[in-house]
């Protein structure tokens, strides 16, 4: 049988794969690709693998930079990246947490000070653990209830 | 080991060679903070006092430590006559608290407030109790008081008692004392159990926390039982209130078994959890425990300002 793929091969650009499945747009969100962003974006979801299904983000001439997407281990910690030039895979990254989050994730306690509409601080999360991911926020030094429905 | 400039917002900062420092200093502090001996180590300072929130002895003990040592109080206990009522920001509140004093003491009702308020003020920011979240000289002074009397923390047979899950001084409590190894048993209603994430950290410091409802039990083996007020509306009706702090009077036919030196605390205010029958015997602790929040106080404000006595 003709293997066919899913979303087109791109010329140069990023490629985000192993996104946990059910996540896309949720990383989409993270890098602040919206609508209005000029880049060509496919997203997959759902896809099949080897190792199950999977998510798979393309953006098109528009080389992410690595560290930004480390933000995406939060929801999505088998994620890689791979930078294509002229069809090739030019640069192969895999996500990596960093030790702190900022403005990324709400904090899940109401009466958390980062959630004061008026005081002019951003989200803060420590990273407490990196495998299974744990954060805490900076600022009440609780966890979040569901890390993914807290995505700003 | 140098404070100086440093805040004091949880007790997690604090490692416990840190701990046993501000400690020992604070009990250098005694007789300065008994009026015995006097020293203006703090003279020319002047400490911002912002309480958001109601409080006596935590706000009396602040200005008390500041006053012994010669320095001077500026603040409100009420936050209806000031800016935040008008819209301001505690960020904004912070920054002038910061040009007008040496030292800022907040005590609000959001979580993470000092924690903000440390980050837009160079002086150095002592927390004072945010909502539900920290009180770390709370804590500190807690720890003193078992230090002093029992001549050590660790390895003492601890009971905490009472509101395990609301209560704010206890979260704290419970990682500094397993910090130090000691035993720890919980004793609380059933719906007032100490939340999971404070045992796990008892367990990640080596310590597996007993936990019970029943007290008379608990308190056969105690050295030290910290009791906490449970509050009348975390409970859904009356009966089941009255139930509950029925079953936690500590009172002398509780105390028949219990060991001889055993210390009963309490970060007060007290309603009906202890018998006033307890105040005059040897087990009541708790008056003393609150004078040590003016030597523990006294401690941090001069160590923070690079102040030595």
């Amino acid at each position: 049988m003709k293997k066919e793929l899913k979303i087109p091969l791109i010329k140069n650009g990023s490629v985000i794969d192993h996104i946990t499945p059910g996540n896309a747009v949720k990383v989409l969100r993270i890098l602040r690709i919206s609508g209005s962003s000029s880049s060509v974006v496919s997203v997959a979801m759902n896809v099949r693998s080897k190792l199950g299904k999977k998510d798979i983000v393309k953006v098109e001439n528009r080389e992410l930079d690595p560290h930004e997407v480390d933000k995406i281990a939060l929801i999505a910690p088998k994620a890689t990246i791979n930078i294509i030039r002229e069809y090739k895979v030019a640069e192969k990254h895999k996500v990596k947490l960093p030790d702190e989050i900022i403005g990324i994730v709400k904090c899940s306690n109401p009466t958390c000070i980062s959630n004061a509409q008026r005081e002019p601080v951003k989200s803060r999360f420590k990273v407490i653990n990196k495998d299974p991911t744990e954060i805490i926020c900076y600022y009440c030094e609780r966890e979040p209830d569901d890390i993914a429905e807290r995505i700003i | 080991m140098n404070f100086k400039g440093k805040d004091i917002i949880s007790i997690k900062d604090f490692s416990k060679k840190e701990i046993n420092y501000i400690i020992e200093y604070a009990t250098k502090m005694v007789p300065y903070a008994k009026g015995e001996k006097y020293k203006d180590i703090l003279k020319g300072k002047v400490l911002s006092s912002l309480f958001f929130e109601p409080s006596t002895r935590t706000r009396l003990s602040f200005e008390s430590a500041m006053n012994r040592l010669g320095g001077k109080v500026i603040g409100f206990s009420d936050p209806s006559g000031t800016s935040q009522k008008k819209g301001e920001s505690l960020a904004d509140t912070i920054r002038m608290a910061d040009s007008y004093s040496d030292m800022i003491v907040i005590r609000h009702p959001q979580e993470g407030a000092a924690r903000l308020a440390a980050e837009f003020a160079n002086a150095p920011v002592l927390n004072a109790g945010d909502g539900a979240g920290s009180h770390p000289t709370q804590c500190l002074l807690d720890l003193f008081t078992i230090s002093t009397e029992k001549k050590r923390i660790g390895k003492n047979n601890i009971v905490l008692l009472g509101d395990l899950k609301y209560g704010r001084t206890v979260h704290s409590l419970a990682y500094a004392l397993a910090l130090y190894g000691a035993n720890l048993t919980f004793v609380s209603p059933a719906s007032l159990k100490m939340p999971k994430e404070v045992i796990n950290e008892c367990i990640d410091l080596g310590v597996e926390p007993n936990q019970t409802s029943y007290l008379d039990k608990a308190v056969k083996d105690a050295d030290v039982l910290y009791a906490t007020r449970i509050q009348r509306e975390r409970f859904p009706d009356a009966e089941e209130y009255n139930r509950v702090v029925g079953s936690y009077i500590i009172n002398n036919e509780l105390l028949k078994n219990a060991k001889k030196d055993l210390i009963i605390m309490h970060p007060l205010p007290r309603v009906t959890e202890i018998d006033p029958e307890i105040d005059s015997t040897t087990h009541a602790l708790y008056f003393k425990q609150a004078f040590n929040g003016v030597p523990i106080r006294m401690a941090l404000l001069s160590l923070v300002t690079g102040g030595i006595l």
